[in-house]
């Protein structure tokens, strides 16, 4: 199993990571977990799976792309 | 050209344009070359247009520049499913999206958005609710530089 995860913006910089590959995760939040290190969540992380919106608690499957970000800012 | 349409007449739509860009761009220019390209132009009765464009102060800081990072496969993804969906939502006969990425400076325009439909409203309502769509879900986002640093913004404004 491979899932590629991405960080943006202030999330990359106070994870210190901007893209790591992971070996085995069943939610998001795992992903999070294992990608990171457990380092502490902010209440308002966004989270994409293969460029969709999605939640912490969405299942991850091989292949898959997880995203991290702050609330988006554009415009 | 032709598709089914979700409204009462046939509707010919143009083939919509979402555009990211890290080079300046004219808004202006851009929205009047469009147009003028349309095969559809003749059908337009209305257009509506939002351009967002850089400030120099922000939360009564100055800004004297800005960088703004998106998430590149998303965005283009996300700035074309707005488009499709705005055309399930309102008979809009064309569409543009355009936002800037990269190094920004004050007075630079980083949104552009123009509706094309045959009456005013539908231009309108589209427009209205493809900015505030485009604001709040599309992920870009903006690290300002302020006299005591860079600061990443973290909410926009309400409107």
């Amino acid at each position: 199993m491979s899932i590629q995860v991405k960080f943006f913006a202030s999330l990359r910089e106070q994870v210190g990571l901007s893209d790591i590959t992971i070996e085995q995760a069943s939610t998001a939040a795992e992903v999070w977990d294992l990608a990171t290190d457990k380092q502490q969540q902010p209440d308002n992380v966004l989270v994409a799976i293969n460029l969709e919106y999605a939640k912490l608690n969405s299942s991850v499957n091989d292949g898959d792309e997880v995203a991290f970000f702050p609330p988006v800012t554009g415009g | 050209m032709a598709m089914k349409s979700p409204f009462s007449h046939p509707l010919l739509v143009a083939d919509m344009a979402a555009i990211i860009s890290e080079d300046y761009f004219e808004p202006w220019h851009l929205i009047s070359e469009h147009q003028q390209k349309s095969e559809l132009a003749k059908q337009f009765g209305a257009t509506a247009t939002f351009v967002g464009s850089m400030r120099d102060f922000n939360d009564d800081a100055d800004v004297s520049e800005m960088l703004l990072e998106h998430y590149p496969e998303m965005t283009k993804r996300y700035l074309e499913k707005l488009e499709h969906d705005a055309k399930q939502q309102w008979p809009i006969i064309d569409c543009l999206i355009a936002h800037r990425v990269g190094h920004i400076k004050p007075a630079d325009a980083i949104v552009v958005i123009a509706c094309w439909s045959a009456h005013r409203r539908a231009a309108l309502d589209a427009c209205n609710w493809l900015i505030e769509q485009l604001k709040f879900n599309a992920p870009f986002w903006k690290k300002e530089s302020r006299p005591d640093g860079n600061v990443w913004v973290e909410h926009n404004t309400a409107g």
